[in-house]
């Protein structure tokens, strides 16, 4: 065969690559694959991120942790992928090629000798605000972050637990798998790239206060809605109302809560469209004759996404509603909610009341306190590609995008590390 | 079997598993039924004390067999790793702890039958496998791109910086695509409110220069003949230049929508009416946007959004570029035709990301009148064109008058051909259906010399099927990837990146190939389907049936494998009639082993036997999900998992039923057009081939009630226990199969 490269063809430094969401763990594959070394690494218990606290995928509608058990595989059977969790980058230092990083990492007190006996768990006295959930339920401070998480290795959460003083779980671990005097830890690597997917948190709608979140129980965000909705979420999945747990007979999604908006997101964070079309096949499935309200001020479903717009219409009880929310109130005698909708152009006001209000909020980029990153953020807080630090971007934290998205995005970063390598 | 094989068994007693099994009952019988040559307990197998003790044991007995009966194989898969003790060593994992102890009453005679079974059918399949040799062969690593433009050359240059020979194949005399005909690109980076030069120039430059790159212009593809790894392209340009490629990136692209079909929106009619393709080439063009009619400058402008686009008689897709293009072309008349007003009149502006932030500054411009509609009519009257909108936000039709309309048209994938349309490609039969091959492939522009046809399969509108959410870069023939347009509609910046991701899955899958490991979903096996040609009756079964193309044919029907085109799902394995093909860790010869090492009582004892088939990358780890939650089930119940429900071959079934078992639960994944079978087809296949089994039941006269897919998904834990409860209960219901003391 001709031009046949040499084996030196790929150069063997290291690559680092912040935050194992399904950006972070994407980069981490694709590089091993081709048998580099990736240091990976997670400020979370557990990987997987915030698709994990998904309940489907548009316009599938399957289930985020099945593409995930094929990428588990890729990193489990890797020796080229060394992980961190309960880790975060303390700082960078260097260039493009040769940077030197510290990374603190906190006990997990628990080794993993540990085989998820749950013994631990029965025995702790006391219990933590359950952030998967967030915080709609509790767990022990000993506690597995949900079943199947990765790494397979109970977490004690350093905040609550009550230290050697109590030692309960201690005296029942038939494994030795605990250690609670176990101390946070600095690392120290050098690496040729860095690949920057830290993601994205939801916008803190509560700033929003004509919505009415976290005023009134029935207002809830989308993203704890999929959690509402997740048969390993705080309700099994049976989506009821949080206020009385009353069934879902009129319910109404509110589009571009915080984005689109130049006091809080000025930009569009493109999935939300998308996602409240899913969520309310999460409700029709559930309830065959509830009305579903859509309140927008454009419709956005690119590309073959547009199918499962153009489906939903079909829907007789769906009714999409241009308009923006300008107000939601409660109404006191029976914990419903009173939506104002304001024609954009004509300003006509409309007025329903709903069982419960989802608001679309938008995607905010987890900006961190390292120096160089800091420093490569445009002013929305996202990471810019052409950073003067070679810091290369993927997933959220550089842009608002669906997972299809941010998968070919973070492939295409591996891409970059090993450009960048290679000129190195 | 040729080998030798010695095994060792070693039962963990930790983990609750002895609250639920006498274990010393269990090694006893154990022990007593199979011979194994080593057989240990531990009441912690995990530990590092045990897990030396295997790794000595396996040096000092000559070990080359392990059974490991503990937890799921899908957890401690480092601390029961041998791997490097020694290379001729098999490794089985048989879950007792979710599957047996977890999930079924303690202490009970049928939880102690289940254990014995599972172990038993551990060693049966242990027995009668070998490890995996990969199969090498000189792999070539240079990488042909088809295609050009700025997906094209973007996928060259990342290729052949990282060191890789690139071949690239333009069927143009030029390079650069579309977007190296436009004067500017809209904003692609922070603070999103200029346009921005178009860079292709430059890129081109940097291409054609690049010792890495060869170019071919004015040239296609003739023919791709081989397998990953080993491909050869014919190029043809006059003459025919024989390349050897490794891997294939299709970045071939898209064409405008054909605005003839469009003319309910005056398109061919009206001569003032164009495409936003031809406002690019009048600006690229350096005389400026004039009017067809008269050449001269419109005073006032229309853009018609969704022009053939969200529209089910054209392209019922979004081609997400067209509000940015037509904003983008808005300013280029803005800025250089001060007086003239500029409608954009739209269904939804579609500006995603911080892209929203050029719709903002467009919209302060106070010649730009952006107005939602869809349009009810278009007429002419004295040189203005008159668009009547309906449905608008003042709830009455608009009027908007323009001496100039442009169409934002939208993009249709190069491989799309038009069902409608007739030509040499695509010749209608003489029912008015299309030839098979041009319906499910749409053009021909690789020229693959595979039997299943010449091109990427698509899903509709002519993209080409893969897993786009979490795989996108996979298609239905291993080592082709398609990047850019021809995928889906995308900008110029989203190409770029895309064309990145598939430099790297090129790259990936040469040098994967080149170690004899496979690619996406089951990465790194170096099992391969081997064929034993000889007891072959040419069914072609399985080179239909295959949803990689993976075999080819002779003139008689007899397969040619081309081990480095297969996934290794094991498809063509449940296919095979004859139980021809096996790979050297999966075969039908060790499933019918471990089916027949499972003990069936006598029918006096009025115990039930059922066998279950489970997907091992969805239903299994739910019934792993289910048991974590020490749900209870059923214990009738054996499970085997398989690698795609599609490798499941009826002989197992026929079997089953002919020696007693009384009834058969298959569990995979959701078939149709939101399939999930990671093999694409598998679960399909193996609904189809039901049918057949449907017929054996008649035959042997047993109730069509013992058999039955189930739909799983890996989130379905909670729905296990019913699931597998109401089939034990149908079978029950129907009774004990009567073959059952033959």
């Amino acid at each position: 065969m001709q031009n046949k490269l040499e084996s030196d063809s790929i150069i063997h430094a290291n690559v680092l690559v912040v935050g194992a969401g399904i950006a972070g763990i994407t980069s981490a594959v694709e590089l091993s694959e081709i048998g580099k070394k990736v240091i990976l690494v997670e400020k979370e218990p557990y990987i997987g991120g915030r698709i994990l606290q998904m309940n489907k995928y548009f316009p599938k509608m399957c289930p985020p942790s099945c593409g995930f058990e094929i990428n588990l595989k890729r990193l489990r059977t890797n020796p080229g992928i060394e992980i961190h969790t309960l880790s975060e980058v303390q700082q960078i230092t260097g260039t493009k090629g040769d940077y030197n990083v510290v990374i603190k990492k906190k006990p997990r007190f628990v080794n993993s000798n540990c085989t998820l006996c749950k013994l631990c768990e029965e025995v702790c006295p006391v219990e933590r605000k359950n952030e998967y959930n967030y915080n709609m339920n509790n767990t022990k401070a000993a506690y597995l972050p949900f079943d199947n998480s990765f790494p397979a290795t109970y977490v004690i959460d350093s905040e609550t637990c009550k230290g050697v003083s109590c030692n309960e779980c201690l005296k029942v671990c038939p494994v030795d798998a605990i250690n609670l005097e176990e101390k946070e830890e600095n690392l120290e690597f050098n690496v040729g790239a860095i690949i920057w997917a830290t993601g994205w948190s939801s916008y803190n709608a509560e700033k929003l206060d004509n919505l009415g979140l976290g005023k009134f129980p029935n207002v809830v965000t989308n993203t704890l809605f999929e959690r509402m909705a997740s048969a390993n979420g705080h309700l099994s999945g049976n989506i009821v109302r949080p206020s009385d747990n009353k069934a879902i007979e009129k319910i109404a999604f509110v589009q571009c809560a915080g984005s689109r908006d130049e006091n809080h997101l000025p930009y569009c964070s493109s999935v939300c469209c998308m996602a409240s079309m899913k969520q309310a096949t999460y409700v029709r499935e559930k309830y065959p004759n509830a009305e579903i309200h859509f309140f927008f001020i454009d419709v956005r479903s690119p590309g073959r996404l547009e199918d499962f717009y153009t489906n939903l219409k079909k829907d007789n009880k769906m009714f999409f509603h241009r308009g923006k929310v300008a107000k939601i109130i409660e109404n006191k005698e029976n914990a419903n909610l009173i939506v104002e909708a304001e024609n954009t152009l004509t300003t006509n006001l409309t007025v329903n009341e709903f069982d419960m209000v989802v608001l679309a909020v938008g995607m905010a980029p987890n900006v961190d306190g390292v120096d160089i990153i800091n420093k490569s953020l445009d002013e929305n807080g996202f990471l810019k590609s052409d950073n003067i630090y070679g810091i290369i971007g993927a997933g959220v934290a550089c842009a608002p995008r669906d997972v299809a998205g941010v998968v070919k995005e973070a492939t295409g970063a591996a891409m970059k590390a090993i450009k960048i390598l290679r000129r190195a | 079997m040729s080998i030798e094989t010695k095994v060792g068994v070693y039962i963990c007693s930790g983990c609750d598993i002895a609250k639920s099994i006498d274990i010393e009952k269990l090694s006893q019988t154990i022990t007593k039924d199979t011979k194994v040559e080593l057989l240990k307990t531990n009441q912690f197998l995990c530990s590092t004390d045990a897990i030396t003790e295997i790794r000595n044991d396996i040096i000092n007995e000559n070990l080359n067999r392990v059974v490991i009966a503990g937890c799921s194989p899908r957890v401690k898969i480092e601390e029961f790793d041998f791997s490097d003790v020694t290379t001729n060593l098999l490794t089985e994992r048989v879950n007792i702890r979710e599957l047996v102890a977890w999930s079924h009453t303690p202490n009970d005679e049928e939880t102690e039958s289940l254990a014995e079974d599972y172990i038993k059918m551990g060693i049966a399949r242990t027995r009668n496998l070998e490890p995996a040799e990969p199969f090498i062969q000189d792999t070539c690593k240079d990488i042909l791109v088809i295609g050009g433009g700025v997906s094209g050359l973007n996928t060259s240059l990342s290729i052949a910086e990282a060191g890789y020979k690139v071949i690239l194949v333009e069927k143009e005399d030029t390079l650069g695509g579309w977007v190296g005909k436009w004067k500017s690109s809209f904003p692609l980076h922070f603070p999103f409110t200029s346009l921005e030069q178009n860079n292709i120039p430059d890129l081109i430059n940097q291409v054609v220069r690049h010792e890495n790159i060869k170019v071919y212009k004015s040239s296609t593809i003739e023919k791709i003949t081989g397998q990953p790894g080993q491909f050869t392209a014919y190029i043809k340009n006059g003459s025919i230049t024989e390349v050897n490629v490794g891997s294939v990136v299709q970045a071939t692209g898209w064409k405008p929508y054909d605005p003839n079909k469009l003319s309910h929106l005056g398109y061919g009619k009206y001569k003032n009416i164009v495409t936003n393709v031809m406002i690019e080439e009048m600006v690229k063009s350096g005389n400026g946007i004039k009017k067809p009619s008269d050449g001269k400058t419109p005073k006032s402008v229309a853009f018609i959004q969704c022009a053939g686009s969200r529209d089910e008689n054209h392209l019922p897709y979004c081609s997400s570029v067209c509000c940015r293009t037509s904003l983008k072309q808005a300013l280029y008349i803005n800025e250089s035709q001060k007086d003239t007003k500029i409608f954009i009149l739209y269904k939804d502006i579609r500006t995603p990301g911080e892209s929203e932030l050029f719709y903002k500054q467009a919209q302060q411009e106070e010649n730009i009148f952006l107005t939602k509609g869809e349009v009810e009519s278009i007429t002419e009257e004295a040189n203005e064109l008159v668009i009547t909108l309906s449905d608008t936000l003042f709830g009455e039709n608009v009027v908007v008058r323009a001496e100039m309309v442009v169409l934002a048209t939208g993009m249709v994938p190069s491989t799309y051909v038009d069902p409608f349309e007739e030509n040499e490609e695509n010749k209608l039969t003489s029912d008015g259906k299309k030839e098979a091959a041009g319906a499910e492939q749409g053009a021909k522009i690789l020229n693959l010399t595979y039997r299943q046809g010449t091109d990427l399969p698509t899903l509709k509108y002519g993209f080409p099927d893969s897993h786009f959410i979490c795989f996108p870069y996979e298609t239905r023939r291993t080592a082709i990837y398609a990047t850019g347009c021809v995928r889906e509609p995308m900008d110029s910046g989203a190409a770029e990146n895309d064309a990145l991701g598939a430099a790297m899955k090129a790259i990936q899958a040469v040098e994967l190939i080149s170690q004899g490991k496979t690619l996406l979903p089951r990465v790194g096996d170096l099992s391969y389907p081997e064929f034993f040609l000889q007891r072959c009756t040419q069914c072609k079964r399985c080179t239909e049936e295959c949803p990689f193309g993976t075999l080819d044919e002779d003139e008689k029907g007899t397969p040619k494998p081309n081990p480095n085109r297969c996934r290794r799902c094991g498809i063509c394995m449940g296919a095979c009639p004859e139980r021809i093909i096996s790979f050297k860790n999966y075969s039908v010869h060790s499933i019918s082993a471990m089916i027949k090492s499972i003990d069936i009582p006598e029918e006096d004892e009025e115990k039930f036997r059922i066998i279950g088939f489970v997907c091992e990358n969805d239903a299994y780890p739910a019934l792993d999900a289910s048991s974590f939650r020490h749900q209870q089930f059923d214990p009738a119940v054996r499970f085997i998992p398989v690698r795609c429900l599609g490798s499941v071959n009826t002989i197992w079934i026929n079997d089953a039923l002919s020696n007693g078992f009384d009834g058969i639960l298959l569990m995979g994944c959701k078939h149709g057009d939101d399939y999930q079978c990671h093999f694409i087809r598998g679960s399909e296949l193996a609904n189809t081939r039901m049918e057949n089994v449907q017929e054996k039941l008649k035959q042997l006269v047993l109730e069509p009630e013992r058999v039955k897919i189930e739909i799983v998904a890996i989130d379905d834990a909670l729905k296990i226990p019913d699931m597998i409860n109401d089939f034990v209960a149908q079978v029950k219901d129907v009774g004990q199969n009567p073959y059952k003391d033959m």
